[in-house]
Order: structure tokens, then C-alpha cells, then sequence
């Protein structure tokens, strides 16, 4: 089945692209054959959404050449790079989402001419969809698609505008397992069909299913090439992370502990951004459970974790934390009663980044003695506290004077649960908490979790990672279109079960 | 005599807010391309004073005319090349060019304040079409640049949605990103349709003083391109509706002037305040009732495009 003597349609060669010190990418070398799946794996960082930039003009090399097919190929442009057939689906797409999808799929395509209702482009859109089984509404606003019709339009589009050697940038992050597996089927599809497709994930399985040939990456350097049917997840998982991580065990607390939180049929109104709202949402959580929200973003999800929160008003139902009603209560009460969010946008709504790492830290103690007295912050008192964050939490961060968007994704992630957790809370609402950081990262974002558990904290864990929620999760929901279903055991229910109520195909 | 000085006030309302509704179809065409301009008011003050000092030293007002969309252009040239490729901030570089505008048509227009202009445009009636009733009169008896006022709001809507490089147009001021990932060059482009909007606004100002007044007086804009900037965010960025909020605006002006001719005893300072606040209100009834369903804006209107930014 891998075609291994066929004809190479990309080779880079000694590609070296710098930001600033770092080294993004470090003297890579990388031949790509025509008609496979090539995949490249690696942590996030490791360079490999930079390679694919430099690939496709996006980003300038500082040194190294590209070969397309055996010729030597000048890059400079995104332009440069559809001349030579190579067409990139982003991770975030890039859709202009007022237009329609006819209108997207033909933006910047030299077929089209001056005159915009070319029935011509209409009828080869059209052939393209069915023979590839893309179907997909072309007068339709892209706005109003979902993710995965989203990146179909992606598809449909490079296909349009002749790509060869498609690129596809962590393309199964937004889909659901059952998109996702259609998505397979059409890669090793366009494969035999003579296309050449290069795939960017860290998720070993899907590289084990879809792939030929396996290019590793970590820190800016390649570090592993493979045949895919010659290799395994082990091993593969050894090679994008250095040195093995110390597994986390999970305790399981099987007694159940006394009711920390109860929602009670909560409604809540649209609000005018559109977003799915929560209808009748029921859920309890004891002391010591962590409670999995499993489903795609955009359900539903940061509504939830708001009201949890007290961050968003419910229009109808009850919240009940500890023996309290708190319905519609302010923010600082659901702090008080010891609710902690560590929420999805780290950066806007968890830290404010202008200001100082000190001041973040103590963003939710500073109105109180000793930080604060009549109204004064005493910023030795305050700069002893984030320390003792920062050296708890293992921060890497030097001066703590500086804005707070210097640190690192992973730096940023460890501060706000630090602080978080730092005031001993009854609630945790963690809305993913391992999105975008790389292995070492989440293992020390799960452990943080399992110690909150052993202190008897209930832990609201929304992610959409599907193997998290299993691995991590005492009880799960699933939320879809603002419903959320009944919570369930990892062990009373399957992956598919669960794939299936994300997609909204079981209620 | 109702008859007639209906007819007066809305042929009246049509001719002054031309080159409101000029500058607002330029400020459509920056704003589509996702750059704010707020200095129109500015842009149109040097579109008048170089069609106005022109005109006089030529002799010949479509030199005139021809001077202000050059010298115009200029001032979007200045302005693109602030904000575009120096990134500079939108709202701080567009108020500079209210300032730079406004000082250099007093200074350039000084000593020919009070001067009438020797040859001006006056209104044409169209054959046949001028004897229409009521439409006649009240849009087929105008100035030639009134006339290209009218058609350039169908020309610009055309463009926008109908060809291939208004679809580029649009989709460099939604997301910039993607159409730099498509071959389009978002820096060309951008700078391409400043220039033009700015065109626009200085062939309002020259309506301004060559049609509209035919005199040079001093800060003549008289806050009309502010006006045009709140006419296009109230229009949703759509022409044809922006022509309704110019006409509105124009009316209103009409209206109070004629009012005064006949006798009718405002205090003038509201009959003045009229044609800014009417046209508002109108328009933020419509604007109410389409943002219920989505806000209109370009999405990366005022925002800089950095391609390795990250």
C-alpha cells in the first residue's frame, strides 16, 4: 500500500525560521511522496504549523530551499505557493464568514472573471462536490454552517483552486468522531487518487489510521521519520515527548460525598451574539467528583461554566451551592462561597494582560486584609503572595513587574489555576483547561485537578477532548444545542455512545 | 405655490446633500476595505478649496474639479500610507487629517474669501425626463455632479456586490488574513480603495464650493463630513441607504431655509441644529431595526494587517 520509490512532490531542504531567539524551526529537511498521507506530528510548538507556513509563503524562511516536484520552487507568497498546487486548510479556518460558500470558495481565483454570477464556476464546483461526495449548500452564508460544513467549504475551496499537495492543519480539532472519521475516508480517497495530502496532528491514533509515513517534530527539530505501518503509538509517543512523564494516578474516590452544587431546570435567553442557550439544565456534583462536560465548543459549554460561576444570569431555575440558593447572585458572592473558574479564554477573561504578574495575582484577594488595608494595596504583602503562587504552581516567570501576556501559554494556564486554587475553593469550574498546551502541560493540569479531588473539592471539567474526559472524569454529561444529558459513568457508556449525543444524534 | 415650494424643497434636499452622499460613498469604499477614515471632514475641505483656487486660475471648472479629486487623492495617499504601512492608529491619524485639512483650506483659502466663482456648475435640466411630474423637477433639473452623485450610488453597490474585485474588497476588509492567505494583496488593495473613497469625499467638498454655494467660505464643510461618517455606520455600509440618510439630511437643510423665506420665525440656531439631528435619528430607528438581526460592520474595520504578527 505505501507507494515508497513514487515520485516526491515536496522536498525541503536545511529550512532554518527564527522569531526573534527562537528557533521555530532548526535546519528541518523533509521529502514528501506524491500520493500519500504524510503526517507530521509533534507537541504544540514544536514547529510544525511554522514549517507549513514557510511551506505555503505565509512566513519567510530566514534560510533553506523548497523543491515542488523535483524543481526548485521561489515561495514568497501565499500566490507563489497555489502556483505550485499547494493549498493549506488552517486550524482556524479561513473563511470569510459573511460571504457565502460560493463566494469563498471562489475569492482570489484567477478562473473567475470580472462579472460575479459566472455560471461556469457554479458548474465546476459542482462536479467537484459530487465526485468527492462534499455536499454542501453553495448559496449558504458561512456563518451559519457548522464546523465541519466549514472545513468542507476549506476543502472544496483548495480543491478549486487546483491544489495538489493539500495541507491540513490539526483538521479533526472541531469535529465531531463521526466527521472526523468521514474526513479519513475522503483524505485516503483524494490519496489514491493521485493527490498528495500532508497532516498535522498530535493525536497519535488518528496518525496510526490515516497516515503513510510519519515525520516527528519537537522543539524546532525533526527528530523521527517512519513508515506508519512500521511504528506504534508507543512508539511514536516516545519520540514527540523527551524522556517518559510519570503517569498520574487517579485515586478513585468511589464513596460519594456530601451535594456541593445543584442546578435546577436553568434556562437561559439568547443573548445578542446568537450563541446556544441552556434549556433546562439539571445537574448535581459531590464533594470529590470530577464531573466531565463532554461535547464540540459552542454548544453550550461557556454558558454553563458562566452561570456556574455567576458570571451570567439564568432566566429560569435555581443554583444551589453548599446549602445556599444563589440564584442571579453577584460575581464576588459565588466567589465567597468558594466557586473558583478557571475559564476557556485565558487571556481575556482569566488574567488581565496589560497589567503586572503580581496584580493578576492577586486580582481575587486584593480588597482583603493584609493585601489591601483602607483601600491601599500593600504590593510587598501582594508581590509575597504571587511568590508563593508562582513557586507552589512552578510558574516560569522572571520579573514579576512585567505585563502577564510575556509568559508562555503553559505559564499563563499554571498561574490562573494557582490562583485559583490558591483560596482553598469548594467548586472548581476548569472550562478547558488543557486546551492549546502541550503533554507535559496537561499532565501537570490533570495532576493539579486530582490533588483538588483528594481535598474534597467538585471539579466542573468541560473539555472536548473526548480521551480526556474518559481518562480524567468520574461522571459525564454531554452538551449539545444547550441541552445537557443525563450524567453517566465512564464505564456505563462507550465512546461511540457519546460521539453519537455530541452530534445530537441521541437525546 | 404649496406645489412649487414642495418641489423647492426637495430638489433643494437633493442638491445639498450631495456632497454629503459623495463622501459618504467614499467612506463606504474605506471602511468596506477596513480602514476607518475619520477625516473626512478634513479631505473635504482640500477637495473644495483645490477645486474652488483652481477653478479661479483656470478659468475652468472641470480643471477645478479635476484638481480636487487629484489633490484629494493625495490626502488619502498621506492618510493610506499612516495607517496601512506605518500601522499608525486609525482614529488618531484620521483626526490629524481633520486638522491638516481644515488648516491648510483656511490658509490656501484666504484670499479669495467672498470671491464668487467665474464659472460654475449650475443646474441642467435633463430633455424629456425634466417633465416629468413631480420627479422631473425634483431630480432631473441638478448639477452634472449631483447627476454622478445619484449614479455612482448604483455604480458603488454594483461594484461591491456584484464583481469580482468588490468581493476582494469585501473580503480584505472582513478578514484580512484570508485573503492574504488567497493571493490577494490586502496592502494594494487597501490602499487602492482609500485613494478612491478619498477621491470621493474631495469631489464632495468641490460640489461643495462649485455647485452647491459658489462661493469660498472659510470651514465651509461645516461638519458635513462627520455627518457623512455616522450616515454610512447608520446605513449599515450600504449605498443606497446612505443616499436616504444624505437626501434626509439635505431636506431638512432645504426645508429650514425655505421656512425662514416664508416667513415662519424659528429660532435659527435650531433651524440650523436640524439637518444634523434629524438625519441621526432616522437612521438609528433603521440601524435598531436591522442590528436586532446582525451588526453590519466589517469585521476588521480599523484593525492593521501584520502578516507574521503573532
Amino acid at each position: 500500500m505505501v507507494k515508497q520509490n513514487g515520485e516526491i512532490a515536496v522536498e525541503m531542504k536545511h529550512i532554518t525560521k527564527k522569531f526573534g531567539n527562537l528557533a521555530a524551526n532548526n535546519d528541518i529537511n523533509l521529502k514528501i511522496y506524491k500520493g500519500q498521507v504524510h503526517c507530521l506530528l509533534g507537541e504544540n510548538g514544536a514547529g510544525k504549523s511554522t514549517l507549513m507556513n514557510v511551506l505555503t509563503g505565509l512566513y519567510k524562511a530566514d534560510c533553506g530551499e523548497i523543491e515542488i516536484n523535483g524543481q526548485p520552487a521561489n515561495i514568497h507568497s501565499p500566490k507563489d505557493a497555489i502556483g505550485y498546487g499547494i493549498g493549506m486548510v488552517h486550524q482556524h479556518f479561513r473563511l470569510v464568514k459573511p460571504l457565502t460558500v460560493l463566494e469563498n470558495i471562489i475569492l482570489g481565483s484567477p478562473k473567475v472573471g470580472f462579472w460575479l454570477n459566472n455560471k461556469a464556476a457554479r458548474e465546476e464546483i459542482m462536479e467537484l462536490t459530487d465526485r468527492y461526495d462534499l455536499h454542501i449548500d453553495l448559496d449558504a452564508k458561512v456563518e451559519s454552517l457548522s464546523v465541519g460544513e466549514q472545513q468542507r467549504t476549506e476543502i472544496i475551496k483548495q480543491m478549486y483552486r487546483g491544489a495538489n499537495i493539500m495541507i491540513l492543519d490539526e483538521p479533526t480539532a472541531v469535529l465531531t468522531p463521526e466527521e472526523a472519521e468521514k474526513l479519513f475516508v475522503f483524505l485516503r480517497q483524494t490519496a489514491s487518487a493521485g493527490k498528495t495530502i500532508i497532516f498535522i496532528s498530535h493525536k497519535l491514533r488518528e496518525i496510526m489510521s490515516v497516515g503513510d509515513k510519519v515525520t516527528i517534530m519537537r522543539k524546532g527539530q525533526i527528530v523521527g521519520a517512519k513508515d506508519v505501518k512500521d511504528t506504534s503509538v508507543e512508539d511514536l509517543a516516545g519520540l514527540m515527548i523527551e524522556g517518559t512523564i510519570s503517569e498520574v494516578k487517579k485515586q478513585s474516590v468511589e464513596k460519594d460525598g456530601a451535594e456541593v452544587l445543584r442546578l435546577t431546570d436553568i434556562y437561559t435567553l439568547h443573548d445578542d451574539s446568537g450563541n446556544v442557550n441552556l434549556e433546562n439544565i439539571n445537574l448535581c456534583l459531590n464533594e470529590g467528583e470530577i464531573c466531565g462536560i463532554a461535547g464540540v465548543s459552542g454548544n453550550g459549554q461557556r454558558e454553563l461554566a458562566e452561570v456556574v460561576s455567576g458570571l451570567r444570569f439564568c432566566d429560569k431555575g435555581e443554583i444551589i451551592v453548599g446549602q445556599k440558593v444563589m440564584t442571579n447572585q453577584c460575581t464576588r458572592k459565588f466567589i465567597q462561597a468558594g466557586v473558583s473558574h478557571i475559564p476557556e479564554d485565558r487571556l481575556g477573561t482569566g488574567l488581565a494582560a496589560g497589567l503586572s504578574i503580581i496584580e493578576n495575582g492577586i486580582l481575587k484577594e486584593y480588597k482583603s486584609k493584609p493585601i489591601s488595608v483602607h483601600g491601599l494595596i500593600n504590593y510587598k504583602v501582594a508581590k509575597k503572595y504571587t511568590e508563593e503562587i508562582i513557586e507552589q504552581y512552578k510558574v516560569k516567570a522572571e520579573n514579576l513587574n512585567r505585563p502577564i501576556s510575556a509568559l508562555s501559554g503553559g505559564n499563563l494556564q499554571r498561574m490562573i489555576i494557582g490562583r485559583e486554587i490558591n483560596g482553598d475553593p469548594k467548586i472548581l469550574v476548569a472550562a478547558q483547561p488543557t486546551r492549546g498546551i502541550d503533554i507535559a502541560g496537561v499532565k501537570m493540569v490533570h495532576s493539579m485537578i486530582f490533588d483538588q479531588k483528594a481535598k474534597g473539592v467538585a471539579v466542573l471539567f468541560i473539555s472536548e477532548d473526548l480521551d480526556e474526559i474518559m481518562e480524567v472524569c468520574d461522571t459525564l454529561a454531554v452538551m449539545y444545542q444547550g441541552h445537557l444529558s443525563q450524567k453517566v459513568r465512564p464505564s456505563e457508556t462507550t465512546i461511540e455512545e457519546i460521539g453519537l449525543r455530541m452530534g445530537g444524534a441521541l437525546c | 405655490m404649496t406645489y412649487t415650494l414642495f418641489i423647492a424643497i426637495l430638489a433643494g434636499g437633493i442638491a445639498a446633500g450631495s456632497s454629503i452622499l459623495l463622501a459618504s460613498l467614499g467612506e463606504i469604499l474605506s471602511e468596506k476595505v477596513g480602514v476607518l477614515n475619520l477625516g473626512l471632514e478634513g479631505i473635504m475641505l482640500i477637495g473644495a478649496v483645490s477645486g474652488f483656487v483652481f477653478t479661479i486660475i483656470t478659468n475652468n471648472s472641470w480643471i477645478g474639479i479635476l484638481m480636487a479629486i487629484v489633490l484629494s487623492a493625495v490626502a488619502g495617499l498621506i492618510f493610506a500610507v499612516l495607517t496601512i504601512s506605518l500601522h499608525g492608529n486609525q482614529i488618531v491619524c484620521g483626526l490629524a487629517m481633520v486638522i491638516f485639512g481644515t488648516g491648510v483650506s483656511t490658509l490656501i483659502g484666504n484670499p479669495y474669501v467672498g470671491t464668487p466663482v467665474p464659472q460654475s456648475f449650475d443646474a441642467v435640466a435633463i430633455p424629456l425626463l425634466s417633465k416629468i411630474p413631480v420627479l422631473g423637477p425634483v431630480i432631473f433639473n441638478q448639477d452634472v455632479l449631483t447627476y454622478i452623485a445619484l449614479i455612482l450610488v448604483f455604480v458603488v453597490w454594483y461594484f461591491l456586490f456584484r464583481t469580482k474585485p468588490g468581493l476582494h474588497l469585501r473580503s480584505v476588509g472582513e478578514s484580512p488574513g484570508t485573503a492574504d492567505a488567497l493571493g490577494i494583496n490586502v496592502t494594494l488593495t487597501r490602499y487602492i480603495y482609500v485613494i478612491i473613497g478619498s477621491a470621493l469625499v474631495g469631489l464632495g467638498g468641490a460640489q461643495l464650493s462649485l455647485a452647491f454655494t459658489k462661493v469660498w467660505i472659510e470651514n465651509m464643510a461645516a461638519g458635513r463630513g462627520w455627518v457623512a461618517v455616522a450616515i454610512v455606520v447608520f446605513a449599515g455600509w450600504n449605498p443606497q441607504k446612505a443616499l436616504l440618510g444624505a437626501v434626509l439630511f439635505g431636506i431638512v437643510q432645504a426645508l429650514g431655509f425655505r421656512l425662514q423665506v416664508i416667513g415662519i420665525s424659528f429660532p435659527p440656531d435650531f433651524i440650523n441644529m436640524l439637518p444634523y439631528f434629524l438625519p441621526i435619528v432616522v437612521l438609528c430607528i433603521e440601524a435598531a431595526k436591522t442590528h436586532r438581526k446582525k451588526a453590519a460592520g466589517p469585521e476588521a474595520l480599523g484593525v492593521p494587517y501584520i502578516r507574521e504578527s503573532r
